[in-house]
């Protein structure tokens, strides 16, 4: 006869149990903002240093307006979900290189600043006729030194910006793999999986921003490409799981035949990857698709993947 | 020096003194607690077997909660004893997120906290508090690298485990089954 558990006992201790789901929506948020600055980020700097700013402006200068502000509003839900907020000084206090928040934490604050300057370089080139309104310029004269000197180092501030890029991108999935204890984030692909989801979101918000032709067309060929990346990623996950050992196998029962499942493959895999991908393709073979539709549904499924993976991910675990 | 805690599964009642003691003496806030009690029937009627044990922080040699801790507020002191500096504390959760044993919880002052093995008790000679108070003596406290000590030789003369073992923490809280 099969030997079963029939009961164990919860801890039934009413304030730690039923909040052991300590991350909510803003670390959710944040992962989806970290992701999408760091896919625009790269195509930017990359794009700068392979000389094409003026034939794809938008990816180098009008859509560098969303990386500082997004890392702005991520930084703030951060320090919004802690709960000892005041002590966030001590982040800065040392560098722990096993501790992926802690590579987070660094790349940030030297990331931040860094698309701060970069979109400021562009300013007064994208947008005239707001200067001429605020007239800033004239009114610090200081500003005038800060923009040459960052003109004067577009080139370096690419290059650092390309591996920082990288790094956050891929940074925002392995602090979820890091974690044994929750065996449905524990695994090694998450981290390319977050980087080229963080990727493709970049470039469709370039192709969200873009006016001319050219440009949403080769960020379409891109997002295709980092499309079907991504689906491959989830399948080597699923299968990841699929032979992994029992918690793995709970795990997945969560995305594939559990409470995630319409959230996971409806909203994330059909409506946020298959959908986009096929529209972005037609578009590619001469078809008349509006690009915005791949592009707003490529987004919302980043954005929906996020909070699958953290709502799910806490719900898995080792013991009871 | 390494210390370990040695829970005897059989004689265990699962009366929860353990629980109240270390309340009392960290001085734990309402409806939060640093160790438990867990009670699991196992098997198909009529061979059952229920097991009561009380559970806590298992001070891993291998702590994920270290690993994760992105200010170094969680660190392992000597004797393997894993301890949270609260004014290094930022409250992030990683540690919370990356414990098997769902040991830790955030204190309503924001920081996170756990079992210490009763640290501040061992520094003056006495054992944690919830090993001095068990009414049957089912718990022992030693150091394991002593062959001599009462917790490696009931290691070496009992059969014992783990809890969670295949998460790979190397935990240092045993039961004798």
């Amino acid at each position: 006869m099969i030997q079963e558990e029939l009961f164990t006992s919860g801890r039934n201790i009413p304030n730690i149990d039923p909040s052991l789901e300590i991350w909510h929506w803003p670390i959710a948020v944040y992962l989806f903002l970290g992701g999408l600055a760091a896919g625009i980020l790269f195509f930017g700097a990359l794009i700068y240093i392979l000389g094409k700013e003026d034939t794809y402006p938008t990816a180098v200068k009008s859509a560098s307006i969303i990386p500082p502000i997004a890392l702005s509003l991520g930084l703030l839900a951060l320090v919004y979900d802690l709960t000892h907020p005041l002590y966030t000084w001590q982040l800065y206090t040392t560098f722990r290189i096993e501790s992926p928040m802690s590579w987070g934490a660094w790349v940030l604050l030297i990331t931040t600043p860094l698309s701060f300057l970069w979109t400021f370089s562009y300013y007064r080139e994208v947008y005239p006729k707001l200067e001429a309104k605020l007239k800033v310029f004239n009114r610090f004269n200081f500003l005038k030194t800060v923009e040459k000197f960052t003109i004067k180092n577009r080139k370096n501030i690419a290059y650092a910006l390309i591996p920082l890029a990288l790094i956050l991108g891929v940074y925002t999935g392995i602090l979820l793999s890091a974690f044994n204890a929750r065996p449905l984030w524990n695994n090694a692909i998450l981290g390319p999986l977050f980087l080229v989801s963080g990727l493709s979101t970049g470039a469709a918000a370039i192709i969200l921003l873009s006016k001319t032709k050219a440009e949403k067309h080769l960020f379409g060929k891109i997002d295709l490409g980092l499309i079907i990346v991504e689906l491959a990623l989830i399948t080597h996950m699923i299968m990841g799981y699929f032979s992994g050992s029992q918690v793995q196998l709970e795990a997945m029962q969560l995305l594939v035949n559990g409470d995630f499942t319409l959230m996971f493959f409806g909203f994330v895999v059909l409506l946020g990857l298959i959908i986009p991908g096929f529209l972005e393709l037609l578009e590619l073979l001469g078809f008349k698709v509006p690009v915005v539709v791949p592009a707003l549904l490529v987004i919302l499924g980043g954005l929906i993947f996020r909070f699958v993976m953290i709502e799910a991910g806490q719900l898995t675990r080792f013991l009871y | 020096m390494r210390y370990a805690m040695v829970i005897d599964t059989l004689k265990c009642v699962g009366c929860s003194d353990c629980v109240v003691a270390c309340q009392t003496e960290n001085d734990v806030p309402i409806g939060y607690c640093r160790d438990w009690i867990t009670e699991t029937v196992d098997g198909t009627y009529p061979n059952i077997l229920l097991e009561l044990k009380s559970e806590r922080c298992n001070h891993c040699a291998n702590a994920p909660c270290v690993r994760c801790c992105p200010t170094g507020a969680s660190h392992i002191v000597e004797g393997g004893i894993v301890l949270v500096t609260a004014e290094e504390c930022i409250g992030c959760g990683a540690c919370i997120e990356s414990c098997p044993y769902d040991a830790r919880y955030q204190h309503p002052d924001g920081y996170v906290d756990k079992c210490t093995f009763c640290h501040h008790r061992l520094q003056k000679g006495q054992l944690p508090a919830c090993v001095s108070v068990c009414p049957t003596k089912c718990m022992y406290f030693g150091d394991l690298d002593n062959p001599n000590s009462e917790v490696s030789l009931l290691l070496k003369n009992r059969k014992h485990k783990t809890l969670a073992p295949e998460a790979g923490t190397d935990p240092h809280v045993f039961y004798l089954i």
